[in-house]
């Protein structure tokens, strides 16, 4: 704790406008150093470390139980433009915010060894989406938090349609088609509603519909909410994802990996925690309906991942999949479950970035885009296709990597629940996630290098592989940092 | 001075018609008057919004003659709203209006053209500030007829027969008016809204008020473009010159939209209008498909003025059904539209200006590839679309937030669903544009197409940074919008 004392000092509410302005002035320098790439990219980390020393401010207040809270305006009468810190947001503000420093390295390794065009336009979008994804966090009411769901659609668009071809402008609408039309025809409708219902949007432990809003009321609410959540990617609303990964990998690792999907999940945990409260759900008839539908899309995209050749892909699905987990675990309804989903936005972040990572340096550095190209690939990428392997074993949940607890904590929650049938779910899907992500490391390493590829060493450049070491290295860690951060999750539930 | 104030924005509009008529030979210098003399009228109804905020309705007794004999002006909150958005948008666009103008209309009509452009504008003041229903129709007929001459001064030749269709149109509704105030004059002797408020009550019970209502009623909705009286709007926005398209969207519709709220819920009451003659189940209706029908022709058109021209038939359903409502909440969320529908849409139709003024013409093939080219003029494009589509922090957002509580306040839960679901069309249409011009590859001839000057560019930024100020800063009009629907539920005290 040593760093963090170091590092502190700052108020709270101070600390949370940086949090907000950082990225945004970041946006502006970004443009305006547009004509030197490299003064640039040095603002863009620079910004992406500011951003997470100011999140880093926060910690200690969170730890020490108390919510720093700041109110910038009132929007209409009693709806406030607000923010407040508390253990789930706080958790997810500090892994996007700090992957983002990673990313920003990884970036520029990528846009450059991949040839990519417009970079500022990248680097400016890509600064507002972490802003955004700041703000969902710190929300302090469901309609600050929709907002800023709104600004990250919005901003994720130029970024996923990013290449300009025809490929993405499709894919780029269809994203852009499914996230505002399920936000805006079933997520704001349920906000209306919910405001029109209890006049009030605020997070507030416990809930805010207990007493207020009838059980069947309360029932299609719930539905409208979990669909209307799109990025939390639940069938048949997860066609979005894979469309995504048109994009530049730097986006698909960070934002369709970490920021953009988990603050959908996150939305979730929020809505079930702080608006519905676990023991108002429980006795809504539809909280069993979307266990089951995440259950049964936790294993769809498993299958559907196994059969995709395309890398990319098979991580694309393999995300829906595991966002389901965070899904399944807020609709079991009890608190192991609900810290179980809060750990997993964690852990799965660090796996999945990496994997992307992975992906992305072996395009760059052989232009391999297909599982079943990678065959003898680990002679030539050793560090990329190490830490791939262990990317796939935290995602998977094998010790020593952190993927382990979240699952752990899930499964323990579903036995809580009664639903040891979802706990069953997820061992299948443990041996689908196997399946689909051991055999890119088994090719690597086990097979021969296809005919005339000569085996010399060919690693990404040191901008690639660093980032993506150390994001496999955070999952290691992750292993042995999971005590405090269940406590700290823990304290969504003491007051 | 703050005695004459209610008359004043009338007064200068229409005494500087006649000014600028006589400076055929400059016309510079006739841009410079019609632009001091749109300034003046704002400041006049910025000073009259204060007051009326401060004291609360205002009469004034026009050439000193009383009310209920003489011509009296009666401004309260719901009127000044709309005046403020009649004098904002022209004072804005005068800056505008300078180089588009040259670009679009002969050197020596351009004289004319202001000329008809304050009388329109006069027109529409005065339309809203009246309280004589006879005086109600004269600056309709002077705002029409001065409209009829500026849509057809557009560069297209089509124009000629779109003001003419419009002509038509709006001819058979003033007519319809006049009847229908004529009828009203037979039952009670006066002319006066107030006065005929308290005096209808007594003869509401003859088939005569019955047919000046429906007479009324059916001219006010050919005004306002309701559907499916909207035939004349889509070709008037879309061979307009740009300047006036802009002018129209904004307040003409809007000004139409306001008499038939003060006719129905002021002169003839609440309790006339939707208990005795049940106008909700016409307009309900009439609204629902007026929203749905042109947002789905909108979105298969494929010259992008043309797509916002039924965009706005379509918005004005939205105001109709807010109205539908009979009440005070719906009542606001129309006032509320009526405003931000002005902004949003007048930012759109400036920045397709620009596009004109710069590639001759707006359909997708020639905005293609305008994101590159014209960067600012089409990110505020893309801002105000937003606006129209009613994403949060702007002022298309606090509308549809305001009507769809009033529509869950009546109980009507697959209203608020449709009201969602409707605005994913407007995500459509405008996403068609944006696309076009992010996306695609200009045209040959339009390659080397600059950014807009800055005359145009600055107008069209003021607007659409409105649409987000007001998003985010609600006090102010849902204040007013508050204060006018209070003002008109409460009928005349």
């Amino acid at each position: 704790m040593t760093l963090i004392e170091a590092l502190t000092g700052l108020a709270p509410d101070l600390a949370i406008y940086l949090a907000l302005t950082i990225p945004l002035v970041g946006t502006v320098l970004i443009v305006l150093t547009g004509r030197w790439p490299n003064l640039r990219e040095v603002v863009t980390g620079l910004t992406a470390t500011g951003l997470f020393l100011s999140v880093l401010q926060l910690l200690p207040f969170v730890l020490a139980g108390e919510r720093p809270e700041v109110t910038l305006f009132e929007f209409l009468p009693g709806l406030d433009f607000a923010f407040r810190v508390e253990p789930l947001g706080m958790t997810f503000a500090l892994v996007s915010s700090g992957l983002w420093i990673l990313t920003s390295l990884y970036a520029i390794g990528y846009m450059r060894g991949a040839g990519e065009a417009h970079h500022t336009r990248f680097y400016a979008y890509f600064a507002i989406a972490l802003f955004s994804a700041t703000g969902i966090a710190l929300a302090q009411n469901m309609f600050t938090l929709f907002i800023f769901y709104e600004i990250l659609t919005l901003s994720t668009y130029p970024l996923v349609a990013h290449k300009g071809h025809e490929a993405a402008r499709k894919g780029a609408r269809i994203y852009v088609g499914l996230l505002l039309g399920t936000s805006i025809g079933f997520q704001l409708m349920a906000i209306l509603a919910t405001w029109w219902l209890t006049g009030t949007l605020d997070f507030t432990e416990g809930g805010i519909m207990e007493g207020q809003v009838g059980h069947g009321v309360g029932a299609v609410l719930l539905v409208l909410y979990m669909y209307g959540i799109g990025k939390a990617a639940l069938m048949p609303f997860h066609r979005w994802l894979p469309e995504a990964m048109v994009a530049p990998t730097p986006v698909s690792a960070l934002l369709h990996a970490v920021a953009v999907v988990k603050a959908g999940v996150f939305t979730v945990l929020k809505v079930s925690i702080y608006l519905f409260g676990l023991d108002y759900m429980q006795a809504l008839v539809t909280t069993d309906l979307i266990m089951y539908i995440a259950a049964f899309t936790l294993l769809g995209a498993s299958i559907v991942a196994l059969q995709k050749d395309n890398l990319k892909a098979r991580l694309a699905y393999s995300t829906v999949s595991q966002l389901s987990y965070i899904v399944l675990g807020a609709m079991l309804v009890n608190q192991y479950a609900a810290v179980g989903g809060g750990m997993h936005i964690v852990m799965h972040a660090f796996g999945k970035i990496t994997l992307f990572f992975c992906a992305g340096a072996i395009y760059v550095a052989s232009k391999k885009t297909e599982v079943s190209q990678l065959d003898g690939l680990g002679r030539k990428m050793p560090f990329t296709m190490f830490a791939f392997f262990l990317g796939a074993l935290c995602v998977i949940g094998v010790p020593p990597l952190g993927g382990l607890w979240s699952k752990f904590h899930l499964v323990m929650g579903s036995f809580e629940a009664q639903h040891a049938m979802m706990a069953g779910v997820f061992m299948l899907s443990t041996l689908l996630n196997i399946a689909y992500l051991l055999p890119p490391v088994t090719r690597a390493f086990l097979r021969p290098l296809p005919e005339g590829e000569s085996p010399g060493f060919r690693e990404a450049p040191a901008f690639c592989v660093v980032p993506l070491s150390l994001t496999a290295l955070g999952g290691v860690a992750m292993f042995f940092l999971a005590s405090p951060l269940r406590e700290m999750l823990e304290g969504m539930f003491i007051y | 001075m703050i005695d004459q104030l209610p008359a004043l924005p009338v007064v200068i509009t229409m005494a500087a018609a006649p000014l600028v008529m006589c400076l055929l030979r400059w016309p510079w210098l006739a841009w410079a008057t019609t632009t001091a003399a749109c300034w003046a009228a704002l400041a006049a109804t910025i000073a009259l919004l204060h007051h009326v905020l401060d004291v609360g309705t205002v009469s004034y007794a026009m050439g000193g003659w009383e009310p209920p004999f003489g011509i009296e002006y009666r401004i309260d909150a719901a009127n000044v709203f709309v005046l403020l958005i009649i004098a904002g948008v022209s004072a804005l666009i005068m800056p505008f209006a300078k180089r588009s103008v040259e670009s679009e209309i002969e050197a020596s009509k351009i004289p004319f053209f202001y000329c008809a452009f304050l009388l329109a504008n006069c027109g529409l003041l005065g339309v809203t500030a009246t309280g004589d229903a006879f005086n109600i129709f004269v600056f309709f007929e002077i705002a029409a007829i001065a409209s009829y001459a500026l849509i057809a001064m557009g560069k297209d030749r089509r124009a000629v027969m779109a003001s003419y269709q419009y002509l038509v149109m709006g001819t058979v509704g003033t007519t319809f008016l006049l009847i229908g105030i004529g009828f009203l004059y037979i039952m009670t002797g006066t002319l006066n809204l107030n006065d005929l408020a308290h005096r209808l009550p007594e003869v509401s019970d003859t088939n005569t008020v019955r047919a000046a209502f429906a007479f009324l009623a059916v001219g006010v909705s050919l005004k306002l473009a309701l559907f499916p009286l909207h035939l004349w709007l889509p070709n008037a926005y879309t061979y307009a010159p740009s300047m006036v398209t802009v002018f129209l969207s904004a307040t003409a519709t809007k000004v139409a939209i306001y008499v038939l709220l003060r006719l129905f819920y002021s002169v003839f009451g609440i309790e006339f209008s939707f208990e005795e003659l049940s106008m909700n189940y016409v307009l309900f209706p009439l609204a629902l498909l007026g929203i749905l029908i042109p947002s789905i022709v909108a979105v298969f058109q494929n010259n992008a003025k043309r797509m916002l021209a039924y965009s706005s038939v379509a918005n004005v359903g939205y105001i109709i059904l807010g109205i539908s409502f009979a009440t005070t909440l719906g009542v606001m969320a129309s006032m509320l539209h009526i405003f931000n529908h002005a902004i949003t849409k007048a930012a759109l139709f400036m920045a397709l200006g620009c596009v004109v003024y710069r590639a001759g013409g707006t359909s997708l093939e020639r905005m293609a590839g305008m994101g590159q080219r014209m960067p600012w003029t089409m990110a505020a494009f893309v801002l105000a679309g937003l606006s129209l589509i009613g994403i949060p922090l702007t002022v298309g957002f606090i509308t549809k937030w305001h009507l769809i509580l009033a529509s869950l306040e009546t109980g009507l839960w697959p209203i608020a669903v449709f009201l969602l679901g409707t605005s994913l069309l407007a995500v459509i249409y405008i996403w068609k544009v944006v696309e076009a011009a992010y996306f695609r590859e200009p045209l040959a001839e339009n390659a080397n197409v600059q950014e807009a000057p800055l005359s145009l560019l600055v107008p069209t930024w003021v607007l659409t940074l409105l649409c987000v100020v007001f998003g985010v800063y609600t006090p102010f009009t849902v204040g007013i919008a508050e204060t006018a629907a209070e003002t008109l539920m409460g009928g005349f005290l």
